[in-house]
């Protein structure tokens, strides 16, 4: 509400603007003033409601068809009702799919977001040149574009020449020596997680390091002139004062982990034997790979799903701190 | 008793910066192993120990990577795209976040809200979609609906971050210059804009890394070798090139030193930016 009565005298000075100048034109102007946000918002509104919304639309329609290579190439459309999201809730592939994908999930979230306060807790604690060091290192890890990232971890994860291989025989695992890691699942999803894993870190440190930063140092004199000891200031002061950027950044990095493509399909297209295949992975293949694109866009919509309700807590969460806030 | 304790007291002392030390080492060593093995002889590079420095350096990797087949046309194809969706949303993000951060009016919010969803939007799982839709405007395999898509990918985050710097500009300086016979698209030009420039730089940064980097969409889109980017030609590089690590570490190098080299630059402004754009609070 105060928001509006601070609008008015900015507004004020436009007059000057509309030459016209006499009273017959001030209705026209103040309805053309009014119409001005509008105008500024409505090729961001035009660009998303085209190439987003009509997508979503379209993705939705996509999975109530019948529609493989016979239909595409024919252009013809067969509508099939809810058959596509009965055979894919029906089929026991795309729940351990489902499974594989929600623990993927966890295991790396759980990780990113452990091993990430960590180092930002370590990178409160260092003195100038030692931070400067590590974050140069997270830097460098944050920046490294993710194609390029995948391409290097299969070179450090070679079978023959690749240098963990090389490390872990090394240290006495004589076994890994030539050990293949795109043969199995759990090996494979190991490559994957330490990817991600390395890449997603530098987010979570550096910006809780920079929260961090903006504690107020009076809240711990307070707590040690309480008696507090360092790990009493931890849990009463670092602690609860980090708590809503520790809940946004684990749901930001549940979305980003769940719907990652790039990394799983590149390190292995989902191999070996289809093993690997999380949910985004999964509906690729099924749409675009089997050409079951009515399939496959059905998949998709259930794995938008599955990822809107794993993240709802935050995005109502957030939602309701724009009301507040607007 | 005493001894135990002076002695976990310097441990105490010693080992953040060992930790430092042996963290610094994990993050950037994949980065160093990078351009290490793009710069060694192909005799370092498949060795039964592995070379740690590239004692020999020779630039014939990237002789290679550059001599591939279509690499300019795919650099060039990259850097199309990922220009126009940048500029591109950044035009249309600088028009709707003055909007939103400078007036009142009905919608705002629900404005913001759609944006902060449109910024969640999974890209990665819609690529059917988007598949039939170019397919049904035949224009598979060109850079318009790439550059127009990846304009749309960037737009949400480009108008959540930008919204915030222009709150930032004091409203007065604005006002005043308006006193003096500015316009108000004057005044925004003249004033906002040049105090804006840090924030729309590191804006764009993220728009360029996240453009640069797509690969599902291209992967399904363009299949046509003349019309790809580099992010596809990089991931299938090593089945091209049969295991030729070298060639193919000089081609990520090439294709990662751009970005490298902003981030470095921009990282505090971008980071302070990411931060109040995505997560508040």
């Amino acid at each position: 509400m105060s928001a509006q009565t601070e609008e008015v005298p900015a507004t004020r000075p436009a007059p000057p603007i509309g030459k016209g100048g006499a009273p017959p034109s001030r209705p026209r102007g103040e309805r053309a003033a009014r119409s001005v946000p509008y105008l500024l918002i409505l090729p961001a509104v035009l660009l998303t409601v085209l190439l987003l919304g009509w997508t979503m639309v379209k993705n939705g329609l996509l999975s109530l068809q019948n529609l493989n290579k016979r239909q595409l190439i024919r252009h013809v459309t067969e509508w099939v009702g809810f058959d596509n999201y009965g055979e894919v809730l029906g089929s026991s592939e795309f729940w351990s799919v489902t499974g594989r994908s929600v623990v993927f999930t966890a295991v790396n979230v759980v990780l990113i977001m452990t091993l990430g306060c960590l180092i930002g807790l370590l990178l409160a604690r260092l003195g100038t040149r030692l931070r400067l060091l590590l974050a140069l290192g997270l830097v460098l890890a944050w920046a490294m574009p993710v194609v390029a990232a995948t391409t290097v971890f299969q070179w450090l994860f070679d079978q023959r020449f690749g240098v963990v291989n090389h490390v872990l025989d090394g240290l006495g695992w004589h076994a890994m020596a030539d050990f293949n890691w795109t043969s199995g699942q759990l090996s494979t999803f190991f490559v994957i997680t330490v990817l991600i894993v390395w890449q997603s870190i530098p987010f979570v440190a550096i910006n809780l390091y920079a929260a961090t930063t903006t504690i107020p140092k009076e809240l711990y004199e307070a707590a040690s002139l309480d008696g507090a000891g360092s790990r009493k200031q931890f849990t009463s002061v670092t602690f609860p004062f980090l708590k809503p950027f520790f809940l946004a950044t684990t749901f930001l990095e549940v979305i980003w982990v769940f719907k990652s493509f790039t990394q799983v399909f590149a390190i292995n297209e989902g191999g070996p034997d289809r093993l690997t295949e999380t949910l985004p992975v999964y509906a690729f293949q099924e749409g675009m790979g089997s050409q079951h694109f009515g399939m496959g866009s059905a998949i998709s919509i259930l794995t938008i799903v599955i990822l809107l309700a794993l993240t709802a807590y935050y995005l109502r969460l957030v939602l309701k701190q724009e009301e507040d806030e607007l | 008793m005493r001894r135990s304790r002076s002695l976990s007291g310097s441990i105490g002392r010693v080992w953040p910066g060992a930790a430092a030390v042996v963290l610094f080492t994990v993050f950037a060593f994949p980065v160093y192993w990078m351009f290490a093995t793009a710069f060694k002889a192909n005799k370092d590079i498949v060795s039964d120990t592995p070379v740690w420095f590239p004692t020999r350096p020779t630039l014939d990797h990237f002789t290679k990577a550059v001599d591939a087949d279509g690499f300019w046309t795919l650099v060039g194809n990259s850097l199309t795209v990922t220009l126009v969706a940048v500029g591109l949303s950044l035009v249309i993000a600088l028009l709707a976040s003055f909007a939103v951060a400078r007036m009142r009016f009905k919608g705002r919010k629900s404005f913001i809200l759609v944006m902060m969803m449109a910024q969640m939007a999974p890209w990665e799982v819609m690529v059917i979609a988007y598949y039939m839709i170019v397919r049904d405007a035949e224009m598979l395999n060109g850079l318009l609906p790439l550059a127009a898509i990846y304009t749309v990918m960037v737009l949400p985050f480009t108008v959540l971050t930008l919204r915030g710097y222009v709150a930032a500009v004091p409203k007065e300086l604005e006002e005043s210059a308006m006193v003096d016979g500015c316009t108000r698209f004057q005044a925004f030009v003249r004033v906002v804009f040049p105090l804006l420039a840090p924030g729309v730089m590191a804006t764009s940064l993220f728009g360029f890394i996240t453009v640069w980097n797509e690969f599902p969409m291209v992967l399904i889109l363009n299949k046509d070798p003349g019309s790809q980017t580099l992010p596809l030609w990089l991931t299938g590089f090593r089945t091209t090139f049969g295991d030729d690590w070298g060639a193919t570490m000089a081609a990520s190098s090439l294709f990662a030193v751009p970005i490298l080299i902003l981030f470095v630059i921009l990282q505090r402004k971008a980071v302070g930016g990411l931060t109040s754009g995505a997560v508040k609070g």
